[in-house]
């Protein structure tokens, strides 16, 4: 019972009161009904260009992630290549790296300073525009980088597709492009619909990509606007922004929502026991279409990266690279010179820390609640939990500036303007991380276990300390560094939340990039992925004690 | 329609052999039923007739045509044969008229015939009406009519059954049964059936395969099966053979010869040119096994169990003289004996289970 109470008191907290407070801003400021934030929210023509740009890069970015990953899932998936789980873990990289990292990284490639284009003595003229700087770029990097989303939720449908469903076509007269077309496609539709809703979703949330790309160009979609609102304007212009911030999660919703209503119509409900479908021989085709995929990883990974790397080592804007050129001196600068880039590193450490560590102690009873408890109000409560890392980032950033901007009642806290403001907005964010892996982890776990535990006189806290936090420790864990991951280089929260002295890594390399220093930028961001890279390597080692797919990157 | 012919087929997973050496011949229009328990490859070798396995060596002939072996793989869709899944394989998104059309549609059959054909096999099954219906809405039995259907409605060369009835109720399996018997009397079709179950297999089959380890232990009709077992696999597997050490006395004269078993000595059934040899093993049968009245000559032992089952009971029985050896017999109601009774056997009649390397028949 206390567990449940602290359990809902701890979700409440935060994720229904920001939701809350954020509804009232719209509705009644202040505490008087009114509609006045929305009828001027919905008089300005920027809402609407905003709103427009939204649904274009939104749209667009979802379409060429589902085709892009649908086509890889189903190559990587049903055919015999070989060295699939390396070119998973490649692959899936991108969704690992924080956006505005691959935003500044493609921008190295292309674009008059880009080291690469110099190397090969390609470089247009100084003054050429990035041919990135534009919507066609942000839906094409929006494309690739949650591509390796719609991968991993197609493979997973794929890898639950009987055999004996291929097989039955197949011996009624099929070929293998006439299975596909008939009976996989159309099996695979409820996981290819779920994709696409979740990439539309994650694309029109996006702040790094249009951030880096759309800024220069003046393409403004919602999320950028509201930053620039709020960059400009201070508090005073919270309550504009609130509508524009629920607009977006009105427009988040709606993909859910249409998700769902297509995916009613077409449930199968593929349960059986059944191996996977043989993987089909492509024979004299095999080299030829591993070698596209592995084309495919060094254009979207290697490409881009080697592009920030060298960008890195470029002693200044402009100057070609070349091995007496090359210069580290732009990391010594972000590590130890530059006292905003050192706090910040200092800061998103600590932040991404303490909210992995949080989590990870908290998902493990929170998912006792959602793997287990039999109350009618458990789908809500895991509803609650998803809710603010399900809306795009914007959205929570502002209801956590509307609670936190006077201090909090009764204490007298106040947290605005500190990094305390962050720490919260990433424990409400990215709980969710650490739960979904725990409560996978606790269906893996017969619940006998604890019973015995139980009969064996054990009160509820003991059994959660000496039996079921043993038991579900690994999988929650594996939840607390990809929190930790996402924390560490996030962008979209801290950049709407941050302060003087408590910047975090993704807000002074925005400021850098900005300011058109893109060689610090990239040195900070080549040090971020090669963190990210290192943790995900060293989780590997540890893959055997987690359930399957808790690692989105391991095959 | 078209036989079956598969030689010296072996399919090797690493060092695991699933299908060792096995070569056997399926007849134009016969039932062949293949029955192992689990592990033992008949799934196995299902998949290397459909096309869905590779062998390690071997081939594998579909009435004239070489399908699998020397430099061939002819594709499953080109095989020209049914399957019919254990868990039926119906396809979710399509309807049951789509299900059973889906291999005319393929082969591009017009509309008209292809309705026609498909009303003509749901009537087969009698589920005529059930068209529009989808696969979800249908109980275990229609989706395996169904299933049925579809792999009827193209007429293949071949059905192929892996283990149909393992997902049904006892009750539906035995009209299933007679569903399945029927539809072969009626068709001619050359079917081979797998099956763990041997009660579905003699019920069925005009011959049965077992299979254990991945080799072919026996191929024979069921009765055959029953009285003759091959070898000590197929002796103790069928029916429950009892399995005892005996001595051949005498030469085999008209398809018997004189044995000694536990210090019993019966005239037993055997294979023709069965000479007197001493590490026989006879075969016999619970019903080959009667208790001898107190006092007569017998073989000496104690009742283990006996374990009523309506009508009569099991009684298990173990020889003094070799307390090991598995016995077991019927007594028919009023059951007299029970556990620890010292009781004396008699064995009426057995078949000497040939000499291992004895040319078959």
């Amino acid at each position: 019972m206390a567990l449940t109470t602290a359990g809902v008191a701890l979700i409440v907290l935060l994720s229904v009161l920001p939701m809350l407070r954020l509804a009232q801003e719209i509705v009644a400021p202040g505490g008087q009904f009114s509609t006045a934030a929305i009828t001027a929210g919905l008089a300005s023509p920027a809402t609407w260009t905003a709103t427009w740009h939204s649904l274009v890069v939104g749209l667009g970015g979802a379409a060429l992630a589902v085709a892009i990953g649908t086509i890889v899932a189903l190559v990587v998936t049903l055919t015999d290549i070989r060295g699939r789980g390396a070119f998973v873990l490649l692959y899936v990289m991108p969704l690992m790296i924080a956006p505005q990292v691959t935003a500044l990284a493609w921008l190295q490639v292309f674009g008059p300073a880009s080291p690469l284009l110099k190397l090969l003595g390609m470089a247009p003229p100084i003054g050429t525009r990035n041919p990135l700087y534009s919507p066609e770029g942000i839906i094409l990097l929006l494309g690739l980088q949650y591509g390796p989303l719609v991968f991993l939720m197609v493979r997973a449908g794929l890898r639950k597709l009987p055999r004996e469903l291929v097989e039955a076509a197949r011996a009624g007269g099929a070929g293998w492009f006439t299975v596909l077309r008939t009976i996989v496609l159309p099996l695979m539709t409820p996981s290819i619909v779920a994709a696409a809703a979740l990439a539309f979703v994650s694309c029109v949330g996006n702040f790094g990509i249009p951030a880096f790309l759309g800024i220069p160009a003046n393409y403004l979609v919602l999320p950028t606007l509201i930053y620039q609102r709020l960059a400009g304007g201070g508090p005073a212009v919270l309550s504009d922004v609130a509508f524009l911030s629920v607009l977006i999660g009105a427009i988040a919703m709606a993909g859910i929502v249409a998700q769902d209503l297509i995916s009613r119509r077409r449930d199968y409900r593929i349960s059986t026991t059944s191996l996977p479908a043989e993987p089909y021989p492509l024979g004299r085709w095999r080299v030829p279409v591993q070698g596209l995929l592995w084309l495919f990883v060094v254009i979207v990974l290697a490409l881009p990266l080697t592009g920030l790397i060298l960008t890195s080592l470029v002693p200044g804007y402009g100057i070609p690279l070349g091995p007496d050129t090359a210069t580290l001196a732009n990391y010594q600068f972000v590590l130890f010179e530059h006292s905003g880039a050192r706090r910040a590193f200092f800061n998103s450490f600590t932040l991404s820390i303490a909210a992995a560590v949080f989590a990870v102690f908290v998902a493990v009873p929170l998912g006792y609640i959602v793997a287990w408890g039999k109350q009618w109000w458990v789908r809500a409560f895991n509803l609650a939990v998803e809710l603010p890392y399900a809306l795009p980032g914007v959205v929570l950033a502002i209801a956590a500036l509307l609670m936190f901007l006077r201090p909090i009642p009764l204490t007298g806290i106040h947290i605005y303007n500190t990094v305390w403001i962050i720490l919260y907005a990433y424990l409400a964010r990215f709980l969710v991380l650490a739960l979904r892996p725990t409560v996978s982890g606790f269906h893996q776990v017969d619940r006998a276990l604890e019973e015995a535990a139980q009969i064996a006189g054990a009160g509820l806290f003991r059994r959660l300390r000496t039996v079921i936090f043993p038991l579900v420790a690994p999988a929650a864990m594996a939840g607390g560094l990809l929190i930790f991951m996402t924390a560490l280089s996030e962008l979209t929260v801290s950049a709407l939340l941050w302060s003087s002295g408590s910047e975090t890594i993704g807000v002074v390399m925005f400021s850098f990039e900005q300011g058109g220093d893109s060689a610090y930028a990239a040195a900070m961001s080549a040090i971020t992925v090669a963190i990210t890279f290192t943790l995900m390597l060293g989780a590997n080692l540890f893959a055997h004690l987690l359930p399957n797919g808790v690692l989105p990157w391991r095959d | 329609m078209a036989g079956l012919t598969m030689q010296n087929v072996t399919k090797a997973f690493g060092n695991f052999q699933a299908v060792s050496d096995v070569s056997l011949e399926v007849k134009d229009g016969e039932f062949l039923a293949v029955l192992g328990p689990s592990g033992c490859g008949k799934t196995t070798m299902l998949r290397i007739v459909a096309g869905f396995e590779n062998v390690t060596s071997g081939s594998v002939r579909i009435g004239n045509e070489t399908v699998l072996g020397s430099g061939v793989n002819v594709p499953p869709e080109r095989r020209r044969v049914g399957i019919v899944f254990q868990n039926y394989a119906l396809w979710p998104h399509m309807t049951v008229a789509e299900n059973v059309g889906y291999a005319l549609k393929v082969a591009k059959v017009d509309r008209v015939s292809r309705d026609k054909r498909i009303a003509d096999a749901l009537a087969l099954v009698d589920l005529t009406g059930f068209g529009d219906r989808r696969p979800a809405n249908l109980s275990g039995g229609q989706r395996q009519r169904v299933a049925l259907a579809r792999c009827l409605v193209s007429t293949p060369s071949l059905v192929l059954f892996d283990e149909p009835l393992a997902n049904l109720d006892v009750h539906l399996r035995a009209a299933m049964e007679d569903e399945f018997a029927r539809f072969h009397e009626r068709t001619g079709t050359t079917i081979v059936y797998i099956t763990h179950d041997q009660a579905e297999a003699m019920a069925l089959a005009d011959r049965i395969a077992v299979m254990d380890h991945g080799r072919l232990a026996q191929i024979a009709p069921p009765r055959e099966l029953y009285r003759e077992p091959a070898n000590e696999m197929v002796a103790s597997f069928i029916s429950q053979g009892i399995v005892l050490p005996a001595a051949v006395l005498t030469a085999e004269d008209a398809g018997h010869a004189r044995v000694e078993v536990l210090g019993q000595q019966l005239v037993a059934r055997c294979r023709p040119g069965e000479r007197p040899r001493g590490n026989a093993r006879l075969c016999c049968r619970s019903d080959d096994i009667e208790l001898v009245a107190s006092g007569g000559d017998g073989i000496e032992g104690t009742i283990g169990r006996a374990v009523y089952k309506g009508g009569s009971a099991r009684v298990e029985f173990s020889a003094t003289a070799a307390p090991d050896l598995a016995i077991h017999f019927e007594q028919r109601d009023p059951v007299t004996v029970s556990a620890g009774d010292k009781v004396s056997i008699r064995i009426a009649s057995g078949w000497v289970i040939p000499a291992e390397g004895a040319a078959a028949r």
